[in-house]
């Protein structure tokens, strides 16, 4: 399969990774390439077969709906690269 | 010989060394070799601390006052967790991940965290921020992937055991690499709670030593059934120990002619088959088996793989924690430049991949295709275990590659994974032990159980270790 520069630049995009313009014909390319290995998928005889989303599904264990954190803000906060007044900092959203 | 973790517990209970002692030689031998890169951070402090808690506490067979590693992806404490990642270069997490409670609540004294793969994607563990690990066997070589950092630390000698992670390989196949036993369990049976997420449906704990036994004593401390994992499973754990001294004779031991195919080296496959021979002359019959969808096996794991970490990875935004990008303009800004910034070019690449394979009107030709074939892949196992008890084959096609041989084609690194990302699609329980040599370098034999079946595949390891010395074979220094 191919893959065109702007599929690449909408898929980044959606990613949120930037995109060299340089780049993305490379780019486009190597992804095409990964998602060639998914076509061994689009051959294979798999209509009706119930997709596996994980394997041990049936034995998850159920626990209490109780709250079981304390209260950590401030250790959680000290992480972020800008806290203020108890609250993580980013740049203006809206003009 | 470096010593076995059950040699070591002897000598701390007679009194013939002490756990400081132990934490101190080992920090020594990591500083030694830094030439491996196999450390990302020595934890000094922390591993002398914990040692000095263990003095007094020591058993035959238990960890209190043994060193060891923790491989940089699970969450420690106060002491920084990379991920070999850029974007996580000054993490210190605020808590430890259930693997680290449980090694610390049996005082294992941990020195440091090794190096890796970036978010544990890679086959080589080239793909890290900190640089690239070498082989101890030859430093010209990788020690594979992921976990590389872990393997080459237990392999040089360093440390008896190290923790790491297999989401398609990532313990097995480093391990095979550097001639040690590397044990993936049952998905569920180790807690994936604060082990920083590559892809959750495949992501497991598991462990790198020098021999089964030594697996056996290090899985008994970290299994589990941990409530803040919701994948964790709650039952009981068998008694590993006490079952590791069960013999092969009436075991049947399939052997699954897809993993011996085009891409297996002669050298590898002939080492493989010697120690099969050596596995009946033990007693275990072995039995041709079919797994025929193996060669679906890569195509659904860069699908399902890549989907999960898109998904994972969009929490790495610059906000909360991690890296950001400086005087960013717009919260858009923000977002695009602290993750362009923070993320290697593999972990963008699979981010890519990922979000195209989920992006609308592609959802059900590549993520719930992928999922459907994994379906036939584990249906493939039930099937074989029908005929026999465990399978076999071996764990890489080829013996450890050179440094730089593969960065520039990321699918032949993929291609690195064929015999072992199977198993994680199915959610089984695998091991690599050392088999023999091709080209002067280790070669790894995988064996692989039902669910939950660890013990079984313990024993059939260790039985081997018992007539055999292959993991007991070094590098030199």
């Amino acid at each position: 399969m191919s893959i065109d520069t702007a599929t690449v630049a909408r898929i980044a995009r959606l990613a949120r990774l930037p995109l060299d313009a340089n780049a993305a014909p490379q780019i486009a390319d190597e992804l095409a390439r990964v998602l060639d290995l998914a076509g061994e998928l689009a051959n294979a005889s798999l209509d009706g077969v119930e997709p596996l989303a994980h394997p041990q599904a049936q034995t998850l264990a159920w626990r209490a709906d109780a709250v079981t954190e304390s209260n950590r803000a401030d250790a959680l906060l000290a992480l972020a690269p800008d806290a203020r007044s108890g609250l993580y900092a980013v740049p203006k959203v809206i003009g | 010989m470096a010593s076995s973790i059950a040699q070591l517990a002897q000598d701390l209970r007679a009194r013939k060394t002490s756990a400081v002692e132990l934490a101190q030689a080992a920090l020594a031998r990591a500083r030694a070799r830094a030439d491996l890169n196999a450390f990302i951070t020595l934890d000094e402090a922390g591993a002398l601390a914990t040692a000095q808690r263990a003095e007094g506490r020591f058993a035959n067979g238990s960890l209190a006052g043994i060193p060891f590693a923790h491989k940089d992806i699970f969450c420690t404490h106060g002491v920084r967790t990379t991920c070999a990642s850029r974007m996580l270069e000054n993490f210190v997490p605020p808590y430890d991940a259930g693997v680290v409670e449980h090694l610390r609540d049996v005082y294992a004294v941990s020195i440091g965290k090794t190096n890796m793969d970036e978010f544990a994607m890679g086959s080589s563990s080239e793909n890290s921020h900190f640089g690239a690990v070498k082989n101890p066997w030859d430093v010209t070589r990788v020690p594979g992937g992921s976990s590389g950092g872990s393997a080459a630390a237990v392999a040089a000698g360093i440390v008896p055991f190290a923790t790491g992670t297999d989401s398609g390989g990532s313990v097995r196949q480093p391990a095979a690499f550097c001639g040690i036993t590397g044990l993936k369990p049952t998905y569920g049976r180790v807690s994936r709670f604060g082990m920083i997420a590559y892809a959750s449906s495949l992501d497991c704990a598991g462990v790198l030593a020098r021999s089964a036994q030594d697996c056996m004593y290090v899985l008994s401390a970290m299994a589990g059934h941990d409530p803040r994992d919701a994948t964790s499973v709650a039952r009981a754990l068998d008694n590993y120990n006490a079952e590791l001294s069960t013999t092969l004779q009436g075991i049947k031991i399939g052997i699954a002619r897809e993993y011996f195919g085009a891409g297996v080296e002669p050298g590898v496959a002939a080492a493989v088959r010697a120690a099969l021979a050596q596995y009946e002359k033990l007693g275990a019959t072995l039995v041709d088996v079919s797994l025929p969808n193996a060669h679906l096996a890569i195509p659904a794991y860069y699908v399902i793989a890549p989907a999960e970490a898109s998904s994972n990875l969009a929490r790495y935004d610059g906000v909360r924690y991690g890296h950001r990008c400086a005087d960013p303009q717009s919260l858009e800004d923000l977002y695009t430049r602290s993750r362009g910034e923070g993320f290697g070019a593999e972990v963008k690449r699979r981010i890519l991949v990922g979000t195209y394979a989920l992006s609308a009107g592609y959802y059900d030709a590549y993520y719930l295709r992928a999922q459907r074939a994994r379906r036939v892949i584990a249906n493939d196992f039930d099937e074989a275990f029908k005929q026999v008890d465990l399978i076999a084959g071996p764990t890489t096609p080829t013996v450890a590659f050179k440094l730089g041989e593969k960065t520039a084609d990321p699918l032949a690194m993929y291609a690195a994974d064929v015999n072992t990302v199977a198993v994680n699609l199915a959610g089984l329980p695998a091991i690599s032990i050392p088999a023999g040599f091709s080209e002067n370098l280790p070669v790894g034999l995988q064996l692989i159980a039902p669910a939950f079946a660890e013990s079984r595949l313990l024993a059939a390891a260790h039985q081997f270790q018992s007539a055999t010395d292959w993991h007991t074979r070094e590098p030199r220094a």
